[in-house]
């Protein structure tokens, strides 16, 4: 996010000068007042030096505004020493002429007073070094350590005073640190005297978490957020996190991304989750909740999607061996950069701190999908209306960056399976329910989706199944006993594969009957054909016979006949020859 | 006073006893400093005798020397010698308190 572009709020009537410090320029709108003191205060170790440090070397590193450190309390190395462990190199910027460190030390027991006095000499210091690198931005550090040395506190306050309308006059834009006080907000009442801009820090220990804030007490011409914001100190700094003042504006996708479980991208409309909506998936112990997790996770990774993944109960090693059981091979990602993993137990930091950790390191990595498993391990380090807002601001965060954010939640016994511990159901836009069955003695998963907001999606509870091949989901049985899962459902799926069978054997015999049937009326029907065939011929050789009789009889006629007509025939014939001769 | 950036007023007395280093502050000739400076002078004639030298640095003149020595307000009178280093601050109207400050007087 850049800093620089942001203020466009009140840039009427005041002039800004950005930070460059993570979250503090979105929390003042655009920085501190330019050319003018602000007061920075709080308790030992709450974190001033710190915040005037980084406000000088990003100053010097990134605006290109070169500063001075004046410090009353530690010397330049001690100091270079302090923050070198931040990554700030203070010693090269000294030598770069960017910044100047300028030591007062003042030991009570070796200082006398005797008469009238002023501080002059401290602005001739501050001059010659502001002189020196050109500076703009200033560090008092703190300069109500004076008031411990010095016993004239008339002197003192009207010197202060002048201090600051020099600092004014020069334009220079300062940052005085001062202890917090009772009663007011400094010991010495610099609140006084510094009026432009009032910034408090704070730390403090809420059941054994520790947890800083930081609070704009006082703006003067200009709107600020006014909540109290955790802030972060860690190797890059000071990080701030600016979230309360969040408005439900950002943009929504229509776009559908994968479950990673084909089943359950069908129930949820064929497509799967929105891109950018938060997801909620809760259930008792060991129904599959981080399982279901690392198949949105997997499929993100292989769409080419970075993933983060948070774990708050198991360490990165751990789910990756467990993943592999059902055949998700989530190391591959983590090798090729697509998939990090974040485990830590939720009791290390305050919520705060998990908060602004977590806004680190998505800012840091820019991923599409963000795994927070489980959020209610987190409840573990703050009160529960603690936890649903740090989960509000989360799911707002993630929804600004259009990250699409799954979330698991252990939920307690049957009675409270609709009730989130935290309460953040109303929070998120999917809500798939994991919840046991049991039935014949045995306990199943189901799987059903409790709500997805604008999208069709299934109403029926289905049988959730952790295979070597991953998840999978089958259609419960519903039969006349009720829903039928595990065993009960194998069975009564065995039985009616068996009605179906004996149905079929019954076809199959009722068909073998019948062709035998055929087959023995055909038989039948062969012996008539060759009784048939036979009498056929039977009565083909008696006509034969007959006729052969009849021919016999008829050639034993004509022979009679020409054997008797031979005799008187022949005599004819002869004679008739003779005659024609 | 005349303020030139170090000016030495020596006057010496035969003793055996060390001679005082003391090195007032000031930026400019201001009443306080105009002040300081007459009253310093007064005290060391009346309890060092000759045994002391004094150094007057004008800060407006050499801004880069008040880091050296520490110096946050003026007038700023520093023993350098006899050490250890004492600081004392102000025009040093209160002739007690500059006594006591430059060990010629034990604390109350």
């Amino acid at each position: 996010m850049s800093m620089t572009k942001k203020s466009k709020l009140p840039m009427v009537g005041i002039s800004k000068c950005p930070t460059g410090i993570q979250g503090l320029d979105e929390v003042t709108f655009g920085g501190l007042p330019r050319g003018r003191p602000t007061l920075v205060c709080g308790g030992a170790g709450c974190g001033k030096t710190l915040l005037g440090m980084e406000f000088l070397v990003r100053g010097a590193t990134q605006y290109d505004e070169p500063g001075v450190f004046v410090s009353f309390e530690e010397t330049a190395e001690e100091l270079a020493h302090n923050v070198g462990s931040l990554g700030f190199e203070v010693d090269a910027l000294i030598a770069q002429k960017k910044l100047a460190v300028d030591y007062v030390h003042i030991e009570r027991s070796m200082v006398e007073e005797a008469g009238e006095y002023d501080l002059e000499a401290l602005f001739v210091r501050l001059g010659q070094a502001v002189d020196s690198i050109r500076a703009k931005r200033v560090v008092l550090d703190s300069i109500e350590s004076l008031f411990a040395s010095l016993s004239n506190e008339a002197i003192l306050r009207s010197e202060l005073r002048r201090m600051f309308r020099w600092l004014k006059d020069r334009k220079l834009t300062a940052v005085v640190t001062g202890e917090r006080g009772e009663g007011g907000l400094t010991r010495h009442g610099l609140e006084e005297y510094i009026s432009d801009c009032v910034i408090l820090l704070d730390h403090r220990v809420t059941e054994t978490v520790f947890t800083r804030r930081l609070r704009v007490v006082k703006y003067r011409g200009s709107t600020h957020g006014t909540n109290e914001y955790p802030f972060l100190i860690d190797q890059d700094g000071i990080s701030v996190l600016p979230l309360t003042s969040i408005d439900l504006k950002h943009a929504v996708s229509d776009e559908r991304i994968s479950t990673g479980i084909p089943a359950l991208d069908s129930m949820l409309g064929g497509k799967g989750y929105f891109r950018g909506s938060s997801i909620l998936i809760s259930g008792t112990a060991g129904t599959g909740k981080t399982s279901v997790a690392a198949h949105f996770a997997d499929a993100a990774c292989a769409r080419g999607e970075r993933c983060i993944i948070f774990s708050f109960e198991e360490s990165a090693d751990q789910v990756t061996r467990n993943m592999r059981s059902i055949g998700i091979n989530l190391g591959r990602w983590i090798n090729k950069g697509l998939l990090q993993f974040h485990a830590s137990r939720p009791t290390t930091f305050g919520l705060e701190m998990h908060l602004v950790k977590m806004h680190k390191i998505i800012r840091n990595f820019d991923p599409s999908i963000v795994v927070v498993d489980p959020v209610t391990g987190l409840i573990d380090s703050g009160t529960q209306a603690e936890t649903r807002s740090m989960l509000l601001r989360l799911i707002d965060f993630l929804k600004q960056k259009q990250i699409t954010a799954l979330m698991t939640t252990l939920t307690g016994g049957a009675a409270a399976q609709e009730q989130t511990e935290v309460d953040i159901s109303s929070l998120v836009d999917t809500w798939l329910l994991l919840r046991d069955i049991e039935s014949g003695g045995e306990r199943n998963r189901g799987i059903y989706i409790l709500k997805s907001r604008g999208a069709a999606h299934s109403n029926q509870i289905r049988e959730f199944l952790l295979t070597d091949r991953g998840v999978e989901l089958r259609n419960v049985y519903l039969g006349e006993t009720g829903l039928l899962t595990g065993s009960a459902r194998v069975a009564q799926e065995a039985k009616d594969a068996s009605q179906a069978l004996l149905a079929e054997q019954e076809i199959e015999t009722k068909k073998c009957a019948l062709d035998r049937r055929r087959k023995a009326i055909e038989a039948q029907m062969d012996v008539l054909r060759l009784e048939l065939e036979t009498e056929e011929e039977e009565s083909k050789r008696l006509v034969g016979l007959e006729q052969m009789k009849f021919r016999k009889w008829e050639q034993d006629r004509g022979k009679m006949a020409k054997s008797r007509a031979m005799n008187e025939g022949t005599r004819d014939r002869n004679a008739r020859k003779r005659k024609s001769e | 006073m005349k303020t030139s950036a170090a000016r030495a007023v020596r006057e010496r007395k035969p003793s055996r006893e060390p001679t005082w280093e003391l090195r007032l502050y000031v930026a400019g000739q201001t009443a306080k400093s105009l002040l300081a400076f007459a009253n310093l002078k007064r005290i060391c004639e009346e309890h060092l005798g000759g045994r002391y030298q004094i150094e007057v640095v004008d800060l407006m003149k050499n801004p880069e020397l008040a880091k050296g020595d520490q110096i946050f307000a003026l007038p700023t009178l520093v023993r350098k010698l006899p050490e250890p280093v004492r600081k004392i601050i102000g025009d040093l109207s209160n002739t007690e308190r500059v006594l006591v400050g430059l060990d010629l007087r034990p604390r109350a």
